[in-house]
C-alpha cells in the first residue's frame, strides 16, 4: 500500500485566520451540523480521463466532491448543501468566492478546488473559505496516482474536518471486517476490508475456514485474526500489502483474541488449555512469549491503552463476566465494573481517555464507554445484539456489529456493520455487499 | 487435581439440580437436557453424543453426567477409536467470551470422561464459541439446545 500512497502535500498558503468564525463543537452531539458547500472540483482544461474499471469517470472534479460530501454528511458534524442552488461557477469560484452568492444559500463554509491531471498523475488542492467572515481558511496541494483519487477526496476531507473542529479527521482510513454469508448455522466468513465510506471493498480470504476478530496494526499493514485452518483455532498474522500469512506462537491450544501493542510490536492474546484461559503477550522480533495472567478463570479480550502501560481485559473471576485494568506486567489488577449486568470487550481509546465496551443487561446488550477507573459509565446504543466496539483513529467514532433476531425457523438473521459517535449520536449504518461482523477500524493512512 | 475438579462439579452439579427442579420446563427439555429426536445424534445405540449447560456456566449437570457416564462405558469397549470434544456457547454472549467458555465446557465433559478411564490422549477438545448453533432460532429453547459439548467420532 505504502508505495502507491506517496502522496506530496504542498502547503501553498496557509491562512492562520485568528479571527475565523466559523468552528464545529465535536463534544457535545451535534443537532446543528455546519452548513457547508462544497463546490465540484475545477478539472483543468487538457486533463486526461480517469478509467476505473474500464469506464471513463466522466466529471472527476464532481466525483472528488460527492465523496467529501457524504463523509461530512456520516460525520453528522457537517450539512452539505445541494449543488443546484451553487449560484457560482466552479473555475471562478476557487479563484475568489463571492460571498454574498454563498450566504445567500445559507453556506457558513465553502470548499472550492481544481484538479489536474496529466502523465497518469493526479494533481488536486483545495480551499476551505469562512464564508461568514469571507476568509480563507486553508489551502493544500496533492499529487498521487489517478486511481487514487477516492483517497485525494478522503485526505481533504480530513484536513477540513481538522480545520473546523481542532481535531485529527479520520476519513483516509479503512476498516478490516468479516464478511459472511449462508445460513446461521453454517456461516462462511472471510476476511474483507473497505474504505471506511465502504468503497473498495476487497475479500482476504477465500471462506474456506472459519475466521473471526481482524484487528489493524495501528503502525503498519498488518493484520491479526483467529482462523481455524485445519480445524486449529489459532491467532494468525496477515501482511495485506503482500498476503503473507503466519501462525502467531507456537501453542498447544486455542489462541484468540489477538490484538497489538501501540507500537505494533507485541500481540496481546489469550490462550485456551485445560478448560482455562489466560492472556498472552507475544514480541513479534523474538517471538519471546509472556504469561500475562495467571488466575483459573476465563480472561480475555485484552486491549492496551494507547501509551502501553495498562492492559484492560475481561474475566470472570468474581463469577460473572466483567471489566479489569492492570499494568501491562500483569500486576495490579483492579476491577473497574460494578455496574448491573455483565461487561465485555472493552477497548481502550486512541486518546486514552476512556474505554468502550459491551454491556449485556436483563437480555439487550448495550454498547457505552467509561473512564479507565470504571466511572462515567455513559451507554451510547441498546439493541438485540451488538458488540465489539472499535475506535476511529481519533477516538471520535465508534464501529461495531449488531444481530438480528430470528424467527423459530431461524429466519430473519443479518448481522450488519454499524457507527455510532461517542456522543451518543449519529448512529448509522455502513452499507456493505454481504453481511458483516468484527469490524476493526484502521489508523490514519496517510500519517 | 482431577479429583477436585471433580468434587467441585459435582458439588455445583448439586445445587444447580436442585434448582432446576423447582421450574417444570416445557416441551422436549427435561432438566437441562433435550431429548426430542431432532438433534439426537447416536454414537451407539442409546447413547447421546451431547450435553447441556446452563446460561454462562459449564458445569455439568446430573443428567449430563449420566449421558457422559454412557458415552465412557461405551469408549471403554471402542479401545481404537478417538474423539473430538466440540465445545459450543449460545448466541448471548460476545464473541470471545463465548470462544473461552465453549472450551471450558469441552473440557469439563474430557475431564468427566477420563474420571470414567478414558485416557485423555484419546480426547481432543475445540471450541466453536457461538459460531455452530444448531438451532438457529432466537428463543431460549434454541439457546439451551445450543450451550452443548458434543462428542464426534475422530478417526
Amino acid at each position: 500500500m505504502k508505495k502507491i500512497l506517496l502522496i506530496i502535500f504542498y502547503l501553498f498558503a496557509f491562512n492562520n485566520s485568528l479571527y475565523a468564525i466559523v468552528e464545529v463543537d465535536i463534544t457535545r452531539g451535534n443537532l446543528d451540523p455546519l452548513p457547508i458547500a462544497v463546490s465540484p472540483l475545477y478539472i483543468e482544461p487538457g486533463s486526461e480521463d480517469i478509467t476505473q474499471n474500464g469506464k471513463i469517470i466522466k466529471n472527476i472534479g464532481e466525483e472528488i466532491a460527492k465523496v467529501i460530501e457524504k463523509n461530512f454528511k456520516r460525520s453528522g458534524l457537517f450539512n452539505p448543501l445541494k449543488k443546484e442552488s451553487f449560484v457560482q461557477n466552479p473555475d471562478v469560484a476557487h479563484i475568489k468566492p463571492r460571498f454574498e452568492d454563498w450566504r445567500l444559500i445559507k453556506a457558513q463554509a465553502l470548499v472550492t478546488g481544481k484538479v489536474t491531471i496529466s502523465e497518469d498523475k493526479l494533481r488536486a488542492e483545495f480551499r476551505l473559505w469562512d464564508v461568514v467572515a469571507a476568509k480563507e481558511m486553508v489551502a493544500l496541494a496533492f499529487s498521487t496516482t489517478p486511481d487514487n483519487w477516492r483517497r485525494v477526496a478522503h485526505i481533504i476531507s480530513d484536513k477540513i474536518y481538522q480545520r473546523l473542529t481542532g481535531e485529527e479527521g479520520y476519513f483516509d482510513t479503512r476498516i478490516i471486517y468479516v464478511s459472511e454469508t449462508g445460513e446461521k448455522t453454517q456461516r462462511v466468513k472471510k476476511l474483507a476490508i473497505m474504505d471506511q465510506d465502504g468503497a473498495n471493498i476487497k475479500y482476504l480470504t477465500l471462506g474456506n475456514e472459519l475466521v473471526l476478530t481482524p484487528r489493524f496494526s495501528p503502525k503498519n499493514q498488518l493484520v491479526t485474526y483467529l482462523s481455524y485452518f485445519k480445524n486449529l483455532p489459532r491467532v494468525y498474522l496477515l501482511d495485506i500489502e503482500t498476503g503473507v500469512q503466519e501462525v502467531v506462537g507456537d501453542f498447544p491450544g486455542m489462541t484468540f483474541a489477538p490484538r497489538f501493542s501501540p507500537n505494533g510490536e507485541k500481540i496481546i492474546m489469550s490462550f485456551a488449555k485445560d478448560g482455562n484461559s489466560d492472556i498472552y503477550t507475544m514480541n513479534l522480533k523474538d517471538r519471546v512469549v509472556e504469561k500475562i495472567t495467571d488466575h483459573t478463570s476465563i480472561d480475555t479480550s485484552p486491549s492496551y491503552s494507547p501509551d502501553g502501560k495498562y492492559i484492560c481485559f475481561n474475566s470472570d473471576r468474581s463469577g460473572l463476566q466483567q471489566i479489569y485494568v492492570m499494568r501491562s506486567d500483569g500486576s495490579q489488577v483492579k476491577r473497574i465494573t460494578f455496574g448491573k449486568g455483565l461487561y465485555g470487550t472493552p477497548v481502550w481509546s486512541p486518546r486514552g481517555d476512556l474505554i468502550a465496551f459491551t454491556k449485556v443487561h436483563k437480555g439487550k446488550f448495550f454498547i457505552g464507554v467509561m473512564r479507565p477507573d470504571g466511572s462515567g459509565e455513559r451507554l451510547l446504543t441498546e439493541n438485540f445484539y451488538q458488540e465489539a466496539p472499535s475506535w476511529s483513529p481519533n477516538g471520535r467514532v465508534l464501529v461495531f456489529y449488531r444481530e438480528t433476531k430470528t424467527d423459530s425457523d431461524g429466519k430473519g438473521f443479518s448481522t450488519k456493520l454499524w457507527s455510532i459517535d461517542l456522543t451518543g449520536y449519529n448512529e448509522r449504518l455502513i452499507k456493505t455487499e454481504t453481511d458483516g461482523s468484527d469490524p476493526s477500524w484502521s489508523s490514519l493512512l496517510s500519517k | 487435581m482431577n479429583l477436585k475438579k471433580f468434587l467441585i462439579i459435582i458439588a455445583a452439579g448439586l445445587t444447580l439440580t436442585a434448582c432446576a427442579s423447582g421450574t417444570k420446563k416445557s416441551g422436549k427439555m427435561q432438566g437441562d437436557v433435550y431429548t426430542g429426536s431432532a438433534t439426537i445424534e447416536y454414537l451407539a445405540t442409546g447413547v447421546a453424543d451431547r450435553v447441556f449447560f446452563a446460561s454462562n456456566k459449564s458445569t455439568l449437570t446430573t443428567a449430563a453426567r449420566d449421558i457422559l457416564r454412557k458415552q465412557a462405558a461405551w469408549m471403554r469397549k471402542k479401545k481404537d477409536l478417538t474423539f473430538t470434544i466440540e465445545g459450543h456457547a449460545d448466541e448471548r454472549g460476545t464473541r470471545e467470551y463465548n470462544l473461552a467458555l465453549g472450551e471450558r465446557r469441552a473440557n469439563a465433559a474430557k475431564d468427566y470422561l477420563m474420571t470414567y478411564g478414558i485416557s485423555g490422549s484419546r480426547l481432543s477438545v475445540i471450541s466453536y464459541g457461538k459460531e455452530r448453533p444448531v438451532n438457529s432460532g432466537s428463543t431460549p429453547l434454541a439457546w439451551s439446545q445450543n450451550r452443548r459439548s458434543v462428542t464426534v467420532k475422530a478417526n
